[in-house]
C-alpha cells in the first residue's frame, strides 16, 4: 500500500503557492466551489489510487486545527 | 366485496369458483403464492414445470394497466427462456444498445452497451411490463394444458394468515363469499406495499427519497427519435431537473421528468400540464398521443430477512430499489431463479429445509447490492445537498471533456447478475480459470455448434466437461446430476474457452438448476463432485 507523502514534494514551493492564490482570487465567490470540485476530480484521478486518496481525505479532516480548540 | 384497485391491460385469471370453496374442511396445499403479478406466476411457473402443485391468490383479474417496468435484461431473458417464454418476450421487445447522456443544451457524451458477441439474448430489450406478465401468464396456459399442477385464482383475496410452525392457514375473501385453505409454504409476491407484509407485522427499513417523478408514455405520430437512451441532466427545456427518453415497442416512448418532491400530483397529473412539460422538450410541431401516466416516488429498501419460516417474500415485497438501473423486476426474477429449484428440492425430500435459508442469504445479498447501486445513480441524478449538487456538475463539465470523468456519471448502473461470492453452496475453485465463471456465477451463455450453452445448462445440477469425460448421470443422495459434454471442437467462436477455460485445457464444471457455477475442477474427481453436490444442497 502506498503512503500518502506528507514530506515535502513539490520543487517550487513559493511559486505554486502564488500560482493558486492567484487562480482562485480570479474567481467569483459563486465560482469557487466549482472550480475545487474539477481541480480536486482532475487530481485524484491522475494519482488514481484509492488507498492514497483516503489518507488525504482522512488527513484533510483531522487537520482542520481551529476546530479542535 | 373486491374493489378493483387498478384497471387492467389484461383481463388473464378471470374469477371461477374452485373446489376448495366447496370443502368442508380447509384444503392443504403444497406451496400457496400470494400475488399474480410477473413474480408471482414466475414462482408458479417455476415451480409447476417441476411438478408441484401451486395455488396462485390474486385480489385483481389479470395484468394492471400502464407500462410500468420497460427494461428487462439479458439474465431475465436467460432465465425466461429457460421457462420457455424467452422469445415472445425477444420478438415483441426493443433492444438498444446505445445511449446519450446531456447537460442542459449540451451532448456530455454517449455510451454503447457494446454487447459482448456470443449470446443467445441480447444485453437489454425494452417491452412494457404488461407484455412481459402476458407472456409469463401464456406459458402457463400452455404448462397447464401439458399437465402442469398451476391455478391462478383471481378475485381471491387474501384478508388473514395464520402461521404455524408447519403450516400457514389463509382466509380469502372472493365474489362468492370466504374460505380457507392451508398451506405448507407460503410465498408473498405481492409487491411493495406488501399486504401480507403488513399482516404479519414485518419490518421494512431503508432510505426514502424526497423526489417525485411524473412519467409519461406517449406515442408519436409524426415524428421519431432513435432507439437510444437518452438522459438529460437539468434539460434547457426546463421540463424537470432530470429526464429520461426511451424507446418501447409499438412507436412508444417513455419520458420520465424529474418534478421535485413538494408538487400538487392532482394538478400535475392534469393533461394540459403534462402537455405543457412534453411540448417544451419536443417542440411545438411533434404531435404525440398520451399513453399512460403517472406520479411515482421511491424508496431504497429491504426485509431484514426474506424467510420467516414457512412464509418467504420475493420481488417488491421483500425489497425496493429505485428504478435508476432497472433493478425492480430484473432483481425479482433472480429472486424466483435462486427460490424455485431450493424450494422444489425441499417439497422432493431431496435437500433439508435450511436450503431455503441460502435463498434468504444470496437473495439478500443481491438485494444490498442492487440499493447500493441504485442509491448511489440516486444520489448523483437528484444531489442531496449544495455540495453534492456542485461535484455532480463538475463531473458533467469534466466528462464532456475528458474520458477519465465518464466512468463517474451516473445515470443508472444498469442491472447484471448477482455473483453469489463467499455463499455458503458454494464449493471449492479447483481450476486456473476465469475470474468470470468463478463458484457463485452466474453461467455466461457462449455458442455451441448450432445452439447456445445455457440451452443445455438448468432445471438440474449439470456436470459440464469441456475436452475431458464423465458418467452420464450422477446420484448423490438422492439428488442426479446430468452430464453436460462439450469439447473445442464445438466453440467456432472461441467464445467457450474465453469464458470457462482461461489458461487451463480442459475443465469440470458443477452447475446448480439456476444455471449458477456451484464449483469447478481441472479434472473429473467423483468424490469432490459428490462433495461439491451435497454443499450445494445444504447437506453438510
Amino acid at each position: 500500500m502506498a503512503d500518502l507523502i506528507t514530506q515535502p514534494n513539490l520543487p517550487d514551493p513559493d511559486g505554486f503557492y502564488a500560482d493558486l492564490i492567484k487562480t482562485y482570487e480570479a474567481l467569483d465567490e459563486d465560482a469557487v466551489s466549482g472550480f475545487s470540485a474539477r481541480l480536486i476530480l482532475l487530481l485524484t484521478n491522475h494519482i488514481g489510487d484509492h488507498d492514497v486518496i483516503s489518507q488525504a481525505v482522512e488527513e484533510a479532516v483531522r487537520t482542520n486545527l481551529k476546530a479542535e480548540k | 366485496m373486491i374493489h378493483d384497485r387498478y384497471s387492467l391491460a389484461f383481463k388473464l385469471y378471470p374469477y371461477e369458483r374452485n373446489a376448495d370453496q366447496d370443502s368442508a374442511t380447509p384444503v392443504r396445499h403444497p406451496v400457496v403464492i400470494v400475488g399474480g403479478g410477473p413474480i408471482g406466476v414466475a414462482t408458479a411457473l417455476d415451480l409447476g414445470l417441476q411438478g408441484i402443485p401451486v395455488v396462485v391468490l390474486d385480489d385483481h383479474e389479470g395484468i394492471g394497466m400502464g407500462s410500468r417496468a420497460i427494461c428487462f435484461a439479458k439474465r431475465t431473458l436467460e432465465i425466461a427462456d429457460r421457462y420457455g417464454c424467452g422469445k415472445p418476450m425477444l420478438d415483441k421487445g426493443i433492444v438498444w444498445n446505445l445511449g446519450k447522456v446531456f447537460h442542459d443544451d449540451r451532448k456530455v457524451f454517449e455510451f454503447n452497451l457494446l454487447p459482448e458477441e456470443g449470446h443467445k439474448y441480447p444485453a437489454f430489450i425494452n417491452l412494457q411490463q404488461p407484455f412481459f406478465e402476458k407472456f409469463i401468464v401464456d406459458r402457463v396456459r400452455k404448462a397447464q394444458a401439458a399437465g402442469a399442477p398451476i391455478q391462478l385464482r383471481g378475485k381471491n383475496r387474501v384478508d388473514q394468515v395464520t402461521v404455524r410452525d408447519d403450516h400457514v392457514v389463509l382466509d380469502i375473501s372472493t365474489p362468492e363469499g370466504t374460505y380457507t385453505i392451508e398451506a405448507d409454504w407460503l410465498i408473498g409476491c405481492d409487491g411493495a406495499s406488501s399486504p401480507l407484509r403488513g399482516m404479519m407485522g414485518l419490518d421494512f427499513e431503508g432510505r426514502v427519497f424526497q423526489d417525485s417523478f411524473l412519467i409519461a408514455d406517449i406515442k408519436m405520430l409524426n415524428d421519431s427519435f432513435p432507439t437510444e437512451r437518452w438522459f438529460w441532466f437539468e434539460p434547457y427545456f426546463k421540463s424537470g431537473a432530470s429526464t429520461l427518453l426511451h424507446r418501447q415497442p409499438d412507436d412508444v416512448w417513455r419520458v420520465d421528468f424529474q418534478i421535485g418532491w413538494d408538487v400538487d400530483r392532482k394538478e400535475e397529473m392534469k393533461e394540459e400540464n403534462i402537455r405543457r412539460r412534453l411540448d417544451a422538450m419536443l417542440g411545438p410541431e411533434v404531435s404525440y398521443e398520451m399513453v399512460w401516466s403517472s406520479i411515482y416516488t421511491f424508496q431504497c429498501k429491504r426485509m431484514e430477512r426474506f424467510r420467516h419460516g414457512r412464509v418467504l417474500f420475493a420481488g417488491d415485497a421483500a425489497h425496493q430499489v429505485s428504478p435508476f438501473g432497472a433493478r425492480g423486476a430484473n432483481s425479482g426474477i433472480q429472486d424466483v431463479d435462486n427460490l424455485g429449484w431450493k424450494l422444489g428440492m425441499v417439497l422432493k425430500g431431496q435437500a433439508p429445509e435450511r436450503l431455503l435459508d441460502t435463498y434468504d442469504e444470496e437473495r439478500t445479498f443481491g438485494a444490498d447490492e442492487n440499493i447500493l447501486n441504485s442509491t448511489r445513480a440516486t444520489d448523483f441524478i437528484t444531489p442531496k445537498s449544495k455540495i453534492s449538487h456542485v461535484f455532480r456538475n463538475a463531473v458533467l463539465d469534466l466528462a464532456e471533456r475528458h474520458a477519465f470523468a465518464r466512468p463517474l456519471v451516473n445515470s443508472g448502473r444498469l442491472s447484471v447478475p448477482c455473483t453469489y461470492d463467499g455463499m455458503s453452496l458454494n464449493g471449492e475453485d479447483a481450476l486456473p480459470g476465469p475470474a468470470r465463471t468463478r463458484p457463485g456465477s452466474p453461467c455466461p451463455d457462449a455458442p455451441l455448434g448450432d445452439g447456445f450453452l445455457l440451452s443445455q445448462l438448468g432445471n438440474d445440477f449439470v456436470i459440464l466437461t469441456i475436452n475431458t469425460d464423465a458418467p452420464d448421470t450422477l446420484q448423490e443422495d438422492g439428488v442426479t446430476a446430468r452430464h453436460v459434454a462439450v469439447r473445442s471442437e464445438d466453440d467456432t467462436s472461441g467464445a467457450l474457452a474465453e469464458r470457462y477455460l482461461g489458461d487451463a485445457s480442459r475443465a469440470v464444471y458443477l452447475i446448480r438448476p439456476d444455471q449458477h457455477v456451484a464449483a469447478r475442477w481441472d479434472r473429473y474427481d467423483e468424490t469432490a463432485i459428490r462433495a461439491a453436490m451435497r454443499t450445494a444442497c445444504a447437506k453438510d
